[in-house]
């Protein structure tokens, strides 16, 4: 017999005020029991996620999605999670219809194809490939924005597991890192024009770094016609974090910083809230958003 | 390329939906505006009547820049900037540009008035056929581009560099002429906006974005624009500077190699390494048009074989073909072969121990395990010999020949028969622990790994067993599984005869990614460094990127490549149908060499102590030095 023991479907979108951060106010029965004992393939995964406008700018264009299932017996339905930044672009409210509009559509599309086939019972037989369900949900999104929000486009960094495999897709300057055992990898590859020129050997990392183009995009949702996505996938990590967050974050607080904090806090939550704090400390020149999620060390 | 959207304030009407001039204004009481003919991301241009000219229809082409810096000193430099270029350009006298008439600011733009052309710019042209655009006519426009590119750099006191040399800026008159429409004076307009932009230029020189422009860098756009002419495929929905990975003559084979070598040239990443004047480049397009249709340096088809470069320690002839794959097990080697023998030899010497006759033939891989070795015939029967002297040590029969070959693991063998059963059998004694049926012949060795068994039959379906005999889950492919599974971090790879190769969730079958190709696969995958490897019926052999599904490379060879590859230190060793054992590096596929056989290698090869053995249907197996 399966059971849930939490689950947890958070959306954000730009009508929420300001600096609403969240967890806050979750209740404490969101929180994993760690007295229960678990079966040897359930995981206890722990998420945290926190957003803001940032000082700079007047509205939020960032969409984040976070959405978890944990299950406590295996042989039934696999863990699931889906987790999404979207860093939205384009003046007069496109940035934020487009972000909203991208997370929406994958979202939707994911959870369809994935999560609620298996609740359907449906045999895991007729699923189609998950690189391929990854990689339709974004190119759908980008059709979407480029039929509703015309001159709008968005980053989007997508993280979705399912049993022990975690499938990424991404296309943009949002990112996904991974941080294992002291080390902090960074998952996906920009899309911008700084990271191109850097890859070639024609800019260093610091002249990347403060590059007056580093924000300049050749590859975003909603930009045309057909778009290439990243879309990779990897194993579950044991005893790993993950952090997906927007360059509102990554462009304004160090690696080293981040990484102090992730590692000096208790719950990703506390970490998602003060890496915010830490950019708006910064000056907030952006839009900030973080999701970290913490896969907790299991003996295998 | 996105446009910004102007603020709606201002005159009355003025202003259309997109903030552009509306037909039927007049702007300095003398430009009566017609109608639009484009737009950019920081300007229009509009088809104009010049009403100083009463009697006549003068149409002029006019010119709208926007000037969006916020701050006024910085406005105030974008103009004189702007005028500055607008001054320049009306000293300019080449055919191949169009004559500037007038130059005016109002409100927020300025506006460069200028010849009216009638035509079509190459990206028009582009969109308005289906099909590439011929060598000739391509290189006819390069030319002419190359001869306004020169006037440019050549001018006195000071050079132009154009810097914004792309398909839509040129345009092909009336008389089939090129001419240049635009002179980068959109440039000017950089107010450093905040904020992440979509979109580059494309055609845009790597150097340009650290603020250098020179001639070169219009030598670059050239090029990228030739590119896109003669592939069709715009560079500004690719990665920046990517043109090296769309080889011309991959899309349009009908290209020459002359032309392909001045593109190339001109798109070198180091502005030293192009031609050093749009001069240089216009002579070698020109020879280039003298020598179409003629080739000079074909490429040879086939590549060269060479023995040289490894060498046979020995051979060693059986009475049949050696159809499977040699283990070495303490220092000797065994094989199976379709004589009805396994043979001993010794591994280093090729010196014959002994073998050992089943009744029918072996196609199977042997395995291994302390004193014993085992091995299925086509007898039915799975035998298990003393690794002393070959004598027979127990039986085990199943109903059907076995082809598959056995895997150990946990005491116990696990192998499959054509009479449709997986069989699971104390490695000992040679008693059944188990068997279960499925829906065809197994041929494929299973993969046992975390208490769990994986295998394939011929009928397409893929099971995966716990060790205690429960089925855990089942996967159907559409043709035959004969490929032999392999596991990594938690995924199944399998190929298939439906020309796919398959990445399972080992735990409960749901398919990762799945990667398609141009035949039908018995090859089993093999995984080294995040890539995995295997052979393909379409003769190739495919590298592909375990996390991403990407082809990192494929080699071909002469015929099918039934057997699977292995991987010793950088090299891949991999045998064809074409009787050859091919030696590749393993980050780049690229041949090292090949060994030639005198018949089809359908095993694997295997490699211990630096010596690499594989067997070959012409009777023989060989040890090769590495």
């Amino acid at each position: 017999m399966s059971v849930f023991e939490h689950f947890k479907s958070i959306f954000r979108n730009s009508d929420e005020p300001r600096e609403h951060l969240l967890g806050s106010d979750l209740p404490h029965s969101a929180y994993p029991f760690p007295d229960i004992a678990l079966e040897k393939t359930a995981r206890t995964i722990t998420v945290g996620s926190a957003q803001s406008t940032g000082i700079e700018r007047s509205h939020n264009e960032d969409s984040l999605l976070v959405f978890l299932g944990n299950t406590a017996s295996h042989n039934t339905i696999p863990s699931f999670g889906l987790f999404i930044v979207a860093d939205g672009m384009g003046g007069h409210r496109a940035g934020e219809i487009a972000s909203s509009v991208s997370v929406r559509t994958v979202a939707h599309r994911f959870l369809q194809e994935t999560f609620l086939r298996l609740l359907d019972q449906r045999s895991l037989d007729e699923m189609p490939p998950l690189l391929d369900i990854m990689r339709d949900a974004l190119q759908e999104a980008n059709q979407h924005v480029v039929q509703v929000v015309p001159g709008g486009g968005t980053t989007l960094t997508t993280v979705a597991m399912l049993g022990h495999q975690l499938t990424i897709g991404h296309v943009g300057d949002s990112r996904a890192y991974l941080l294992q055992d002291d080390s902090f990898e960074l998952l996906t590859r920009d899309h911008s024009l700084v990271e191109r020129l850097r890859e070639l050997g024609q800019l260093t990392k610091e002249e990347a770094d403060n590059h007056p183009q580093r924000n300049v995009l050749y590859r975003a949702i909603g930009q045309g016609e057909s778009l290439e996505v990243d879309v990779e996938t990897c194993r579950v990590p044991n005893g790993a974090s993950l952090l997906i967050c927007s360059d509102g974050l990554w462009g304004v607080v160090e690696e080293d910083a981040i990484l102090r904090i992730i590692t000096s806090s208790k719950h990703p939550q506390e970490a998602c809230e003060r890496m915010v704090s830490a950019a708006n400390e910064a000056g907030g020149p952006d839009n900030i958003t973080a999701i970290l999620i913490h896969f907790p060390l299991l003996e295998e | 390329m996105r446009r910004t959207t102007r603020a709606l304030d201002g005159t009355n009407g003025e202003t259309g939906q997109l903030g552009q001039l509306q037909p039927g204004i007049t702007l300095q009481e003398r430009y009566l505006i017609l109608g639009l003919i484009g737009a950019g991301g920081m300007s229009s241009v509009y088809k104009g009547r010049d009403l100083h000219f009463p009697n006549v229809t003068k149409v002029v082409a006019i010119k709208e820049m926007i000037n969006l810096a916020a701050d006024p000193t910085m406005y105030e430099m974008v103009v004189k900037n702007f005028e500055r270029e607008a001054d320049l350009l009306a000293t300019l006298s080449h055919p191949s540009i169009p004559r500037i008439f007038d130059y005016f600011t109002h409100e927020n733009s300025s506006y460069l008035v200028m010849e009216f052309i009638k035509g079509r710019n190459l990206e028009q042209i582009l969109r308005e056929q289906d099909d590439f655009i011929s060598e000739e006519q391509v290189i006819t426009w390069a030319v002419e581009l190359c001869d306004v590119l020169s006037y440019l750099h050549n001018h006195q006191p000071q050079p132009i560099i154009f810097r914004d040399m792309k398909p839509s800026n040129v345009m092909v008159d009336q008389h089939d002429h090129i001419r240049v429409i635009d002179f980068g004076i959109a440039r000017v307009f950089q107010p450093g906006q905040k904020g992440t932009m979509i979109g580059t230029e494309g055609y845009s020189p790597p150097e340009q974005y650290r603020g250098e422009a020179s001639p070169a860098g219009d030598i670059y756009a050239l090029g990228a624009t030739l590119h896109h002419l003669l592939t069709r495929r715009d560079p500004r929905i690719e990665p920046p500077f990517s043109f090296s990975e769309r080889p011309i003559r991959e899309i349009n084979p009908k290209v020459s190699p002359e032309l392909v070598q001045v593109i190339e040239r001109s798109l070198a990443y180091d502005p030293k390494d192009r031609y050093h004047s749009a001069e240089g480049m216009k002579n070698a397009l020109s020879s280039t048009a003298k020598n179409t249709g003629i080739l000079i340096n074909p490429r040879t088809a086939a590549t060269p074989i060479s023995s040289s470069d490894v060498k046979e320690l020995w051979s060693f002839e059986c009475e049949d073909e050696i159809r499977g794959t040699p283990i070495v097990h303490n220092g000797v080697l065994y094989v199976g072969c379709y004589d009805n023998n396994l043979y001993a030899l010794d591994a280093k010497s090729g010196e014959f121990l002994w073998k050992y006759a089943a009744e029918g033939g072996i196609t199977g891989k042997p395995a291994a395990y302390e004193d014993m070795v085992f091995v299925g015939s086509e007898d039915q029967r799975m035998h298990a010999v003393s690794t002393n002297r070959g004598k027979l040590v127990w039986l085990y029969y199943t109903e059907g020949p076995i082809r598959s070959s056995p895997t150990i693991s946990d005491g116990h063998l696990f192998f499959g028969s054509d009479d449709r059963r997986l069989h699971v059998v104390n490695m000992l004694n040679g008693r059944r622990a188990w068997r279960e049926e499925t829906s065809g012949f197994i041929w494929s060795r299973p993969c046992a790994v975390n208490e769990r068994i994986y295998f394939g039959c011929e009928s397409g379906d893929f099971y995966c067993y716990d060790f205690k005999g429960d089925l855990k889950w089942r996967k159907r492919l559409k043709r035959a599984a004969t490929s032999s599974p392999v596991f990594e971090d938690g995924v199944i790879y399998v190929g298939s005869k439906d020309w796919t190769l398959y990445a399972l969730e080992a735990d409960n079958g749901y398919q990762i990614w799945r990667f398609r190709m141009g035949g039908p696969t018995i090859s089993s995958p093999v995984f080294s460094e995040g890539m995995l490897f295997l052979g393909c019926g379409d003769k190739n052999i495919y590298a592909i990127n375990a996390r991403n599904k990407r082809e990192v490379w494929r080699y071909e060879t002469e015929h099918q490549v039934t057997s699977s590859p292995i991987i010793f230190e950088d090299s891949l060793y991999c045998g064809s149908v074409d009787g050859g054992l091919y030696c590749l590096e393993i980050r780049s596929g690229r041949f090292r060499w090949r060994f030639q056989t005198e018949g089809p290698i359908t095993g694997d090869a295997v490699i211990n102590d630096n010596i690499l053995y594989v067997g070959s249907t012409d009777h023989k197996v060989y040890a090769l030095l590495t």
